[in-house]
């Protein structure tokens, strides 16, 4: 036995550690090099939008950039009542010079958007007033802005002001959860009408379950006749199951439209077999029915292939062996085929339901308005009202959502149990 | 008729097709003894396997009957058999334990889970594995695995057990001693075994009879010993350990000796087996074990051989070399210590016992 105190040496004397760890650096230098072009690419296209997406969530300078000295200034006020005159001077002075700036996110519009999304209808009383700021030349200031619009008596319009100059805020989360910030800077619950967010999201969760499941039932039987059939059957059967991948998305959504809708194919038919009336058409889309039908079909290619994979690999004498050991075929199928196909229950249903909750043209296109999911008020967010902050807290809500049900889903399952193929 | 055979298992007049155009297996009639330790040997794709599924189920017979204890069983789905079963991978479920899996068929039978307990631990034992209860089959070692599943074969105490090919994925020394292993529990337990291989060692080691398949027919049905030793046909002969061949015509047959006129015009005096008439062409077959070279006294057939090449084997050695046309005739002399002179593209008298060859069918 050697004296584990003392390092073993390499015949030219030097430590046997440092000798392995010289001749592996090489090798491992090489192996980041031959890598280094995909993490390039992962960071630039992924990891820096990402975290731009997380970063613009909290991070909003309207205030600081339009009215700069205010917004520095407006943090020391203690927020009681009105704010006291030198305030609002530098609030004045700073919009007069706003309103000749051009530069794009520091215009008074800029301004007058971000606190609109906290007082709504506030808009335009800080776009008139920087239009009169530059006349006010002495004080008392608040009397002078309160002369121009009787919003400015309302504490509550300085208070947003404060906390919109201040870059880094909540409030978008608070938007995104349908919560906000009440007239005394306090966070409650938004009104009932309001609640549009969290109901979303909910939904979302609910629809993409109901995917996963209705996906999980269909393709289990497919996989196993798929992995039973002989080599050359099964092989042309998967090439229908991955024909759906060669063809485009929306050409793919575009006939679910074709098919479901009132003067669509299944209803004709139904119509032509009597099975319903020419007023009874079934609406089956532009609703939630049609995004689940449209999505279950769009994805289950997901759930097929892993668990196809998977079935591969059980090989028939399981169950023959079960059987042998006098066990009926369905007690064989419960105790010895299903629990060997969890690793791709698992990769399927994961699979399935991330991609579902996060899916955005199909419920775009089918969904109506009652089966738009949580993604398609995100791309509202960031194409149209262009209030990219709260779609990108939205977003980061739906971010760390998928990230705890991946989280439960390893309690539950473990990830090196999974299986992909 | 069939009610009292006695047999552990009856095939009668089976066939099988997979196609409906080729024939798997061809007529088989087969009885088997209570107890008996039947092997079916053959080439892959002489039917072995398929008897031997349609034996435990997973295969029905196209046509024939199968008597379990002269019951006839077509009918009776696989696991209402009660039949032991070890197969090829063993077929372990990776997701229990060893104990479960041994479980798995008492389980099934709803005995109580003390007894089960019980019949786990024994049955683990018997296989020399009572401390592995616990691990998953991925967890041992391929000679652990195969006990194993000897043990799960085992365990719900069945009259009979199948078992196909359980060797093959074993290397050569486990091979070896899983064969004991194997036969001596069958010795202790008195149970039926019927095991597939295309292995001849494993075989001859372990059966009581063995039924050489090809073809889809049982080509002979014998003891081991007298498999070997009386081969009843060129194929057996071939399959079943090495093989002189010598072709040729029977110009005397007087009982069961015969005399052939080899086609380089040698006339050897042999063993009838397999020829009905003078003028048959027939093929004499010739253990390389039973060739005397240059022997002391002249024997029934003495031959002039040329070696072509010495291969020391340590226990033997095993000379090639062209003897009446034939340029691939074996020998083998075993090493008993004395200096053999033999070279390379020397001449040898090769020498047998009439006895020792025997006249079979003609292969080309």
């Amino acid at each position: 036995m050697p004296d584990p105190t003392t390092p073993i040496l390499t015949a030219d004397g030097t430590p046997l550690k440092a000798k392995l760890a010289q001749t592996t650096r090489q090798l491992k230098w090489k192996a980041f090099l031959l890598t280094l072009p995909l993490v390039l690419f992962v960071v630039i296209t992924f990891v820096l939008p990402i975290g731009q997406m997380l970063y613009r969530s909290v991070h909003n300078p309207a205030g600081s950039n339009v009215v700069p000295q205010f917004a520095e200034f407006i943090q020391e006020w203690d927020g009681q009542g009105l704010p006291d005159d030198k305030y609002v001077e530098s609030f004045v002075k700073d919009l007069a010079v706003a309103r000749k700036n051009r530069e794009i996110g520091k215009t008074v519009g800029n301004l007058a958007t971000r606190v609109n999304y906290e007082m709504p209808g506030s808009r335009s009383l800080i776009t008139s007033t920087a239009r009169k700021a530059a006349k006010i030349t002495e004080g008392p200031y608040l009397d002078a802005l309160i002369k121009i619009n009787k919003k400015w008596e309302n504490p509550a319009i300085w208070l947003t002001l404060q906390r919109v100059s201040k870059d880094y805020t909540l409030a978008f989360y608070l938007a995104a959860t349908d919560m906000k910030y009440d007239e005394t800077g306090k966070i409650v619950q938004a009104d009932d009408l309001y609640q549009i967010y969290i109901p979303i999201l909910l939904k979302t969760l609910w629809l993409s379950a109901v995917i996963t499941v209705l996906c999980f039932i269909l393709a289990y039987p497919v996989s196993y006749l798929l992995s039973t059939l002989p080599l050359r059957t099964s092989n042309l059967l998967m090439i229908l199951v991955l024909l759906p991948f060669w063809t485009s998305l929306l050409v793919r959504t575009t006939a679910w439209i074709a098919m479901l809708q009132t003067e669509g194919i299944i209803n004709d038919a139904l119509v032509f077999l009597g099975a319903i009336d020419d007023d009874g058409r079934i609406q089956m889309i532009y609703n939630q029915t049609g995004t689940i039908i449209s999505m279950v079909h769009i994805l289950l290619p997901f759930m097929i292939l892993p668990l196809f994979s998977v079935m591969k690999t059980i090989p028939p004498s399981y169950m023959r062996a079960a059987k042998s050991m006098g066990a009926s075929t369905f007690y064989s199928f419960r105790r010895v085929y299903f629990p060997q196909t969890i690793p791709g229950i698992a990769a399927g249903t994961l699979l399935v339901f991330i991609l579902a909750i996060g899916y955005y043209i199909t419920p775009a296109l089918v969904g109506g308005n009652d089966g738009l999911l949580i993604s398609n008020l995100i791309a509202d967010h960031i194409k149209k009202t262009l209030n990219w902050s709260l779609g990108a807290a939205l977003g980061t809500i739906l971010l760390v959502v998928v990230m705890v049900f991946y989280w439960i889903y390893n309690k539950l399952v473990g990830v090196d149990n999974l299986k992909f193929g | 008729m069939s009610n009292t055979t006695g047999a552990a298992v009856r095939f009668e007049k089976v066939q099988k097709s997979y196609d409906g155009e080729v024939m798997v297996v061809k007529d088989l009639n087969l009885d088997i003894a209570p107890g008996e330790f039947l092997t079916m040997l053959g080439p892959s794709g002489s039917g072995k396997s398929t008897c031997l599924m349609m034996l435990a189920g997973f295969e029905p017979a196209t046509n024939g009957e199968i008597y379990l204890n002269d019951k006839a069983i077509n009918s009776v789905p696989p696991n209402k058999r009660g039949i032991g079963m070890v197969f090829q991978n063993y077929a372990l479920f990776p997701h229990m334990s060893v104990a479960e899996n041994l479980a798995f068929p008492l389980k099934v039978r709803g005995i109580s889970s003390k007894d089960i307990d019980e019949k786990v631990k024994h049955t683990l034992d018997l296989v020399e594995l009572g401390a592995f209860g616990n691990r998953r089959p991925a967890q041992l070692s391929g000679g652990q695995q195969q006990r194993v599943a000897v043990a799960r074969a085992l365990v719900f105490e069945p009259e009979l057990i199948l078992m196909d090919e359980p060797l093959g994925a074993l290397d050569k020394q486990l091979r070896e001693q899983m064969q004991y292993e194997i036969k001596h529990i069958h010795e202790r337990l008195g149970v039926t075994v019927v095991y597939v291989t295309h292995d001849q060692t494993e075989a001859l080691t372990m059966s009581d009879r063995v039924a050489v398949f090809e073809d889809g027919i049982i080509q002979q049905l014998s003891p081991p010993d007298e498999l070997y030793e009386s081969p009843q046909n060129s194929f057996v002969a071939q399959f079943i350990g090495e093989n002189n061949k010598l072709s040729g015509k029977v110009t005397t047959l007087d009982g069961n000796v015969c005399d052939v006129l080899l086609d380089d015009g040698t006339h050897v005096k042999s063993e009838a087996v397999n020829v009905s008439a003078v003028g048959d062409r027939t093929t004499i077959s010739l253990r390389p074990e039973r060739v005397e070279v240059d022997p002391q006294s002249p024997m029934d057939n003495n031959l002039k051989g040329k070696i072509s090449e010495i291969l020391y084997l340590g226990d033997h050695l095993r000379i090639v070399m062209e003897v009446a046309g034939n340029k691939e005739f074996i020998a083998k002399i075993r090493n008993r210590g004395e200096t053999r002179p033999f070279a390379k593209d020397q001449v040898v008298t090769v020498s047998w016992a009439a006895s020792d060859c025997k006249a079979l069918d003609p292969v080309s």
